[in-house]
């Protein structure tokens, strides 16, 4: 029986009353005493020169305080990555400097020139069109097969040319997968693109800089999941501050999707105009903003083949991949094509020979990073949409082909060719539980009816594995992380025993004030009520890496236990103390030290004031107090898996899908609160089926945004996304934190892509369009009709 | 947006001697002109708006006519309209959501004459009258291509008469993003015959689509125009749809629309 606020109560959350009461506290609500704004005036170009840059009329306008270029930051770094790819031939990637504002060149629309700081954001903006900017347009390139061309232009002129890397995984089993190919029964390949994607977090990026002239220090208020590593990148790379003279803090910031991972440089431009000002500088991006200056997601182009023996197994699989990198790398954009994308390339399956090629492109657009999944929902789509095509190829069942190549039950530990080990998983059992609830047998009698109403039904399914808990840091730094991946978390027990809990995780939407409070309020057995969990101020949290990859459960979610259990160890000495016996034959339960075998006790409260109030206390053995920290970095990643089945609805006249029921049956290991999982499923697989059947991010060849707004944009509404069975009750806990958890925020965008177009060909195939191969996401009706009538 | 002066008149001759002054426009619902002036797109000196004349506001049957105020909302013909004539009512309870509903107005959708705006199609589709501060013009006369009307400046729509057919639908296919019309269908049936507009397909805005009125004339049903097809010429094309998939989708909206007209 669960503690009904403890792990696995569906605790509702506490962090909801603030949201829904309109209380959150957003970084936009920050307004600091003589504060100043900034407008940064961006390129309307994808390409040019910058001849020439004539501020003078916009600095004589009224209010307005400085205009900056980038001569302003000749003494600033560049924004940095925070990971370097190794290409196959061992060579590190090609790497250009991403100034704060435009030097020289402007290489995407969007690229920023010059930013006018003012008294109000309206005179910043007028003097914005004041200034005068000579830009010698030149030729853009867009198109990453275009842009590896010897005769392409050049995004970065220093560079060799566009090719930041060209990676090969696992290049030692190159040769041996080329000859499995030669001998293979079958061979059946597919070429796709995953399509570059917006992230519209409720909240545009927001930041805010504060200077401190009497201290020297500074404090940059802004929307990010992980303020510890916006200090570290920003105070050590670009603006040369020591951590100690540099505060970041990342209040409620409106959800960020991966899009406010990085770091950015209009965080960098207003830490550094607000000392240059001595005022603080305020910067709130529009939507529009947003749309052409926040990281875009995926962008893949692919060919993948699969070979397979003449009892159809899989025997090997080679992928060719252009990866966009955009204009600049940003933070983390070289891992996600590589080491969270080629890793992933066993999916469930038992194929013994992988080789992964990835070539990864500069074009003049907005930089791609990662995005809910980040790598994996790419990997994701390319094997279980070319599943599909080979059982359709070779006549078999799409389900039963699956089952013949999973890895079973009893092969877990499961070392893939592609590095890394697969602790624990039962991918049958998932894909059985999907089956039975999506209702099969139903099927033909909801396939005719639809007929009779001249639509076409089809059910599809995908099965995903991803690997989440970011990450060993040994194992990450070997791979290129210039940052170590562990997380950290200081347990503070008040006097009077209600605890403060202080975590590097931020949470930005996925529940952690309430789900932390319930691993430490099961740990101890006290209320959950009495513990406040705090988070995104570097100030008063321990260094931790951030909320991303599902992760926040896995590592900072492990790291409080630790430090609970050393809360614990220590309490039980006191207790020991209190209750004149030995620690080891102290138990706690429910929130009572007993001493084992007999009916003395003390209450947690008794135990913690004697902490802070040493009277009866063993000074000479123990410090008083009671706070505790710790750190923890995993030993592998978390393999979250699930089996997703769909079932659709499409009008063959219009071409437009109807998502009719969505079943989602996952494994996440140990689950602390049912109810929020279910919400980060949902939210998931709204993105999923975001990206699949609407979502696209267009530039035309001249590198203008043709989706660069709701207009054209199309955001997944209540009415796109009806129907979810959402199902958790397969669990293998993973092996190797000590909570058992694997993480379950991403596995929704992960999966369900396949899914719905699988199930949206299986439609097509049952009403005998059978010439159609593949659709191209987004499955918008016309791409549908063209498609049928092509 | 850029700083402007705003008036709101409650009289049609104070809003036209308003609208006279230099860099003077009209503000209705403000549903399209709001965003391009945030987006400073456009950059109005004075904007004079037209929701505080009474006059301007209601729906109202006059014998086989249905005469609807210009600064009527969206979600008040949708509303008022559903006993009279039930497929224009149905028609605006389908323009963009709850809000813009709620603001936006009859006459700033028609003056505007977006080429995927709702309104046009019923306008044209029953060959209503325009009614303005200096004249009436009938809906053949007053479309005249994408956001452009025969609206001189500064005058204003005052109320649209619509003719009230005898059975009447709107089939709307949505553009996914902004949930305007990709391609959407009017149909009226008239005693005197059948109109048939089209909105959101045409590089020349709504239009009459004059085969299906001649077969719909003779027989008002759907599989009367089965064969029927819509040149691709002349049709948008972009992110949403080809020219080819808009003209296909002509065939099928005013089809369900004579369905849904029964």
């Amino acid at each position: 029986m669960p503690k009904d606020d403890g792990i696995g109560a569906s605790v509702k959350r506490r962090e909801d009353t603030r949201f829904l009461t309109g209380n959150g506290k957003y970084t936009d609500d920050i307004n600091l005493r003589g504060q100043t704004y900034v407008h940064f005036l961006r390129s309307d170009v994808a390409h040019g020169r910058i001849k020439g840059i004539d501020a003078s009329a916009a600095e004589a306008m009224d209010g307005v305080l400085k205009v900056f270029t980038a001569a302003d930051f000749a003494s600033a770094g560049g924004i940095p990555c925070g990971w370097q790819v190794t290409d196959r031939f061992g060579n590190p990637m090609q790497e250009p400097k991403h100034p704060i504002l435009a030097e020289g060149k402007v290489r995407h629309v969007g690229d920023p020139i010059c930013a006018v700081v003012a008294e109000t954001y309206a005179q910043a903006r007028d003097a914005a069109e004041a200034i005068e900017v000579d830009i010698e347009e030149l030729e853009p390139v867009v198109d990453m097969v275009r842009a590896l061309e010897p005769d392409a232009p050049k995004v970065h002129d220093d560079l060799t040319s566009n090719l930041c890397y060209d990676w090969g995984f696992v290049e030692d089993n190159k040769a041996a997968v080329n000859e499995a190919f030669e001998k293979a029964a079958h061979v059946v390949s597919l070429e796709l693109t995953n399509n570059r994607l917006v992230a519209n977090p409720m909240e545009p990026r927001v930041a805010v800089g504060d200077y401190d002239p009497w201290g020297d220090s500074h404090t940059l208020y802004t929307t990010s999941q992980n303020p510890h590593v916006i200090r570290l990148l920003m105070g050590a790379f670009v603006l040369n501050i020591p951590e100690h003279k540099l505060r970041v803090v990342a209040p409620d910031v409106g959800g960020g999707f991966g899009s406010k991972i990085y770091h950015y440089a209009e965080e960098a431009f207003c830490t550094y105009a607000a000392k240059v000002l001595k005022r603080p500088v305020k910067w709130t991006s529009s939507r529009s903003e947003a749309f052409i200056s926040d990281a875009h997601g995926r962008d893949h182009k692919t060919k993948i083949e699969l070979a397979l023996d003449a009892d159809h197994n899989f025997i090997a699989l080679r992928t060719e991949t252009y990866a966009n990198m955009g204009a600049y790398l940003s933070t983390f954009a070289p891992s996600i094509p590589t080491w969270l994308h080629g890793t992933l390339m066993a999916g469930n399956y038992k194929t013994p020979l992988i080789y992964v090629n990835v070539k990864a492109v500069f074009t003049n657009t907005v930089p791609v990073d990662a995005y809910r999944g980040a790598g994996r929902p790419e990997a994701t789509f390319q094997i279980e949409r070319l599943v599909d095509k080979a059982a359709r190829e070779l006549g078999v069942d799409p389900i039963e082909l699956r089952r013949k190549n999973f890895i079973k039950p009893e092969e877990f530990p499961y070392q893939t060719p592609v590095a890394v080990v697969y602790d624990t998983g039962n991918y049958h059992a998932t894909l059985d539980k999907m089956l039975e609830l999506a209702d099969c047998a139903g099927f033909e009698a909801r396939r005719a009816e639809s007929a009779a109403r001249g639509k076409l039904r089809g059910f599809g399914i995908a099965h995903y594995i991803e690997a989440c808990g970011i990450a060993p840091s040994n194992l990450v730094g070997q791979l290129g992380a210039r940052a170590g991946l562990y997380e950290s978390a200081s347990v503070r027990v008040n006097a009077t025993g209600s605890i403060s809990v202080y975590t590097g995780s931020h949470s930005h939407g996925q529940g952690h004030e309430t789900t932390f409070a319930q691993v430490v309020a099961d740990m101890i057995g006290v209320d959950a009520n009495s513990i406040e969990i705090h988070h995104g101020d570097t100030s008063n949290t321990p260094m931790g890496m951030g909320t991303y990859g599902s992760r926040s459960l896995a590592v900072g979610g492990s790291a409080i236990v630790k430090a609970t259990n050393k809360v614990i160890d220590k309490a039980k000495k006191i207790a020991a103390h209190l209750l004149e016996a030995a620690p080891e034959d102290i138990e706690l339960k429910d929130g009572k030290f007993s001493v084992a075998g007999t009916d003395k006790s003390v209450d947690w409260s008794g135990v913690t004031l004697a902490a802070y109030v040493p009277h009866n206390y063993p000074l000479e053995d123990l410090e008083p107090g009671l706070e505790e920290t710790a750190f923890y970095d995993p030993s592998n990643f978390t393999y979250p898996s699930g089996a997703y089945g769909c079932e659709i609805e499409l009008d063959p006249e219009t071409g437009k899908i109807d998502i009719l029921r969505f079943i989602a049956a996952d494994d996440f290991g140990n689950i602390v609160n049912p109810m929020i999982v279910e919400g980060q499923v949902h939210g998931g697989l709204a993105q999923g089926i975001g990206q699949a059947l609407l979502e696209n991010c267009v530039y035309d060849d001249q590198g203008q945004l043709l989706s660069g707004s709701y207009m054209d944009y199309a955001m997944p509404r209540a009415d796109d996304v009806r129907g979810f069975t959402v199902d958790h009750s397969c669990i293998t806990p993973c092996t190797h934190n000590p909570l058992g958890v694997k993480g379950c925020g991403e596995a929704g965008a992960i999966g369900s892509p396949p899914a719905v177009v699988n199930a949206a060909i299986d439609a097509l195939h049952r009403a005998g369009h059978t010439h159609v191969k593949h659709i191209d996401m987004p499955l918008t009706p016309s791409r549908v009709w063209a498609a049928m009538n092509g | 947006m850029y700083n402007f002066d705003f008036v709101k008149p409650s009289s049609i001759a104070d809003a036209v001697a308003a609208l006279a002054g230099e860099d003077a426009q009209p503000l209705s619902g403000g549903q399209t002109l709001i965003p391009s002036m945030k987006a400073r797109l456009n950059a109005p000196g004075t904007l004079v708006s037209l929701t505080g004349i009474p006059e301007l506001v209601g729906v109202c049957r006059e014998g086989d006519m249905l005469v609807i105020g210009a600064a009527t909302t969206h979600a008040q013909v949708a509303r008022d309209a559903a006993a009279d004539f039930p497929g224009l009512a149905a028609l605006a309870g389908q323009i963009g959501d709850p809000a813009v509903r709620n603001r936006g107005t009859i006459g700033g959708s028609l003056a505007n004459n977006d080429p995927s705006a709702c309104y046009p199609a019923a306008a044209l589709g029953t060959g209503a009258t325009i009614v303005t501060d200096r004249r009436e013009i009938g809906a053949d006369d007053y479309f005249q291509g994408m956001f452009t009307t025969a609206l001189e400046e500064g005058e204003i729509i005052t109320a649209v008469r619509f003719p009230i057919p005898q059975a009447s639908a709107y089939a709307k296919f949505v553009q996914p993003a902004s949930r305007f019309a990709l391609t959407a269908a009017f149909v009226a049936r008239f005693e005197s015959g059948v109109r048939v507009a089209i909105t959101g397909a045409s590089e020349n805005g709504v239009f009459r689509w004059a085969e299906a009125e001649a077969a719909l004339s003779s027989d008002f049903s759907a599989d009367a125009i089965a064969g029927l097809a819509c040149s691709p010429d002349e049709m948008i094309a972009d992110l949403h749809g080809t020219a080819a998939y808009r003209a296909h989708l002509v065939g099928v909206m005013t089809r369900r629309a004579v369905a849904a007209a029964g």
